[in-house]
């Protein structure tokens, strides 16, 4: 959509200061939990991590070993797998492409959790009234025309904000004028496109990103079969009625011929 | 000197007490102590349900398994109203009976598996329209209701009288659409895992998984009917004629053998026989559920072993244990990628205790409406009473 906004996530940039994951906790008014770290080998997203920086250790195309941060947080797809699988409008993607979840709404059913392709939405287990928790792209301060807080505090530069049609030029751009880049940037085409993208000079699959993702959102096949359902049902009513009529009159033509069994 | 059972009765309702009735109220009971805890403190005490396996046995049982177990109803009222097969009428209301109260157990289920219970009634006003669980909830609603409508016209023998024949005028056209909603929402829930085609094992990711669903569902009626037959047949005495429960189950053994065409044809369109005998985990049980749930009971139902009881009852075993295994296999071995799960003992409890709950309320409607054989079943153990006449 011409009006999504998105963050390009240069992975060769992050120094994994953590400070992304302070700025998200604060402005969401989310708790800090020493068990659960943020940044890290093994940090993981979770009811209160919202955005996480994992450190992965991982080898360069040329065979040296490194060490990459990797910020994870949701994805904000193009077409949402969670959005759609959401019967209750708990999340919806807003004006700024930002997707965004309406407590109030919520079920609590987590089909969000399974649909989502990239395992983003968590569940608060502990409380006896659940709520799911992601990323918010601070979809508030967005509508504001400010970033989000996490790219706002970034001291090396790795995020850029911006629309998200201008930033996959951008890093199209980066990657083809300097051959440090891998050649893909991830979130381009990835379950029909995300409005975070990464950039990257180690292969991403080493860095731990769901690299099986087809070029569709997997919307796609639910829409599919939805707008057959009118159709189906109204032409299996409209059968049974036809049969059900065409089966009484046999029956009572049968009986007027004096034969009261079915031959079967 | 086999042992006779007492009777309850209360105000003219009757209920007999039998040992296999303490120990499912039994069962009921620590069931609803679990449920209790579960409404206070959430999930974390009483299920294993995690981040990476969101989804549990509640859903995979209680919601999946059931709906197509309980949906056994239709495919009889298809036969019986819609086709007028006369002889299959006498298990039609024992089918009603079970679907209905089949359809309330999964909705129980339902209410203690979703985290904002009290938001249950959002989607009937904020519509997801784009969703097919919004599909799913809204057609088992409505079906739920048209089954209550229709089981009137048995409660209204009794309670109610006055409302008899409304009811039997309203039931055609509740036949009707009581036929057109269990085609949308069986085959839905098989639409609910279009969306993870990404996370799931090959073999059970479809596009014709509605479709699967949707055969399946029809197919497993014909068993469920052998079995709750043969329980009221060894509870009751009534029994059912083996030619017509036969010919029965061959109707569904008929959509079972289309059913495992499709499979084989898109199996090779997708170029998957090597998952299939791939000899991992998921493979393995792929293979298990469509040898011993599929095709094992095709060869029996089209057998003479059919002619006999036993024959009848083990198709119908096989038939809904590979029902069984299908939809567990789709929300777990599927998912392969999720990480390990096993439900709890609680969880367990949970769903035992509402099959138990549902035994109960079946045992209950037959032996005081006509359900089974047109008159109130009594219990082939209780000592017959004299003189009351209307049975």
């Amino acid at each position: 959509m011409a009006q999504d906004k998105g963050v390009l996530i240069d992975l060769t940039k992050c120094i994994g200061c953590g400070s992304c994951t302070v700025a998200c906790k604060l402005w969401n008014k989310v708790e800090f939990n020493e068990k659960a770290p943020m940044v890290g080998t093994g940090a993981k997203l979770n009811d209160k991590n919202w955005t996480v920086v994992e450190r992965r250790e991982a080898v360069t195309r040329q065979g040296e070993p490194v060490y990459r941060y990797v910020k994870q947080q949701c994805m904000h797809c193009k077409d949402p797998a969670c959005v759609s699988a959401c019967f209750s409008r708990a999340l919806q993607k807003d004006e700024n492409g930002a997707v965004v979840y309406y407590p109030d709404l919520c079920v609590g059913c987590r089909y969000c959790m399974v649909a989502c392709p990239f395992d983003v939405p968590k569940y608060e287990w502990e409380k006896a009234l659940p709520l799911v928790a992601k990323c918010q792209m601070c979809a508030t301060r967005l509508a504001k025309g400010a970033s989000p807080a996490c790219v706002d505090v970034c001291p090396t530069g790795a995020m850029t904000f911006g629309n998200s049609d201008e930033l996959l030029q951008t890093a199209k751009s980066i990657v083809a004028n300097d051959n440090k880049y891998i050649k893909h940037i991830y979130g381009a085409k990835e379950i029909g496109g995300t409005n975070w993208l990464y950039i990257s000079d180690v292969n991403f699959v080493e860095l731990g990103f769901k690299t099986d993702m087809e070029d569709v959102s997997p919307v796609t096949y639910t829409r599919g079969l939805l707008s057959a359902v009118p159709f189906l049902a109204v032409t299996w009513g409209v059968f049974l009625t036809a049969m059900a009529l065409y089966s009484r009159r046999r029956r009572k033509l049968e009986g007027k011929k004096g034969d009261s069994d079915d031959e079967e | 000197m086999k042992k006779t059972y007492k009777q309850l009765e209360l105000l003219g309702w009757k209920f007999t007490l039998t040992p296999m009735r303490f120990v499912l109220t039994a069962l009921l009971l620590g069931s609803l102590a679990v449920i209790l805890v579960r409404m206070v403190t959430g999930y974390h005490f009483v299920t294993n349900l995690s981040d990476e396996t969101p989804w549990g046995f509640w859903i995979s049982f209680d919601v999946m398994v059931g709906v197509a177990l309980a949906g056994g109803g239709y495919g009889t009222t298809l036969l019986v109203h819609t086709f007028e097969k006369e002889k299959y009428r006498v298990v039609a209301r024992s089918a009603l009976v079970t679907s209905l109260f089949g359809y309330l157990l999964v909705m129980a289920g339902l209410f203690l598996d979703i985290g904002q219970w009290y938001n249950f009634w959002r989607p009937f006003v904020s519509w997801g329209h784009s969703s097919v669980l919004f599909e799913v909830f809204w057609c088992i609603s409505i079906y739920t209701t048209i089954l209550s409508l229709e089981f009137c016209d048995i409660l209204t023998e009794r309670v109610a009288k006055k409302m008899h024949h409304w009811v039997i005028k309203a039931l055609p056209v509740l036949l009707i659409i009581g036929l057109v909603f269990p085609m949308m929402h069986q085959s839905s829930l098989g639409g609910l895992f279009l969306l993870f085609k990404t996370k799931m094992y090959p073999l059970w990711w479809s596009e014709l998984l509605p479709l699967y669903f949707l055969l399946s569902s029809f197919f497993v009626g014909s068993a469920m009917v052998c079995i709750e037959t043969e329980l009221a047949r060894r509870a009751y005495g009534h029994a059912i004629e083996v030619s017509i429960l036969k010919r029965f189950c061959r109707v569904g053994g008929r959509v079972m053998a289309a059913y495992l065409l499709l499979k084989i044809v898109d199996v090779t369109v997708k170029g998957q026989w090597g998952y299939v005998f791939a000899n991992t985990m998921q493979s393995n049980l792929y293979l298990v559920e469509i040898l011993l749930g599929i095709v094992l009971p095709i060869l029996l139902v089209f057998s003479p072993a059919v002619n006999k009881r036993w024959g009848l009852l083990l198709y119908a075993l096989l038939t809904v244990g590979g029902i069984i295994m299908n939809r567990m296999n789709c929300v777990f071995t599927a998912m392969y990628k999720s990480g390990a799960y096993f439900p709890s003992v609680w969880e367990i409890l949970v769903s035992v205790g509402l099959i138990a709950a549902g035994c109960l309320v079946y045992c209950f409607i037959v032996e005081n409406f006509h359900v089974i054989g047109d008159s109130r079943a009594v219990h082939r153990r209780v000592q017959k009473d004299l003189g009351s006449g209307h049975d």
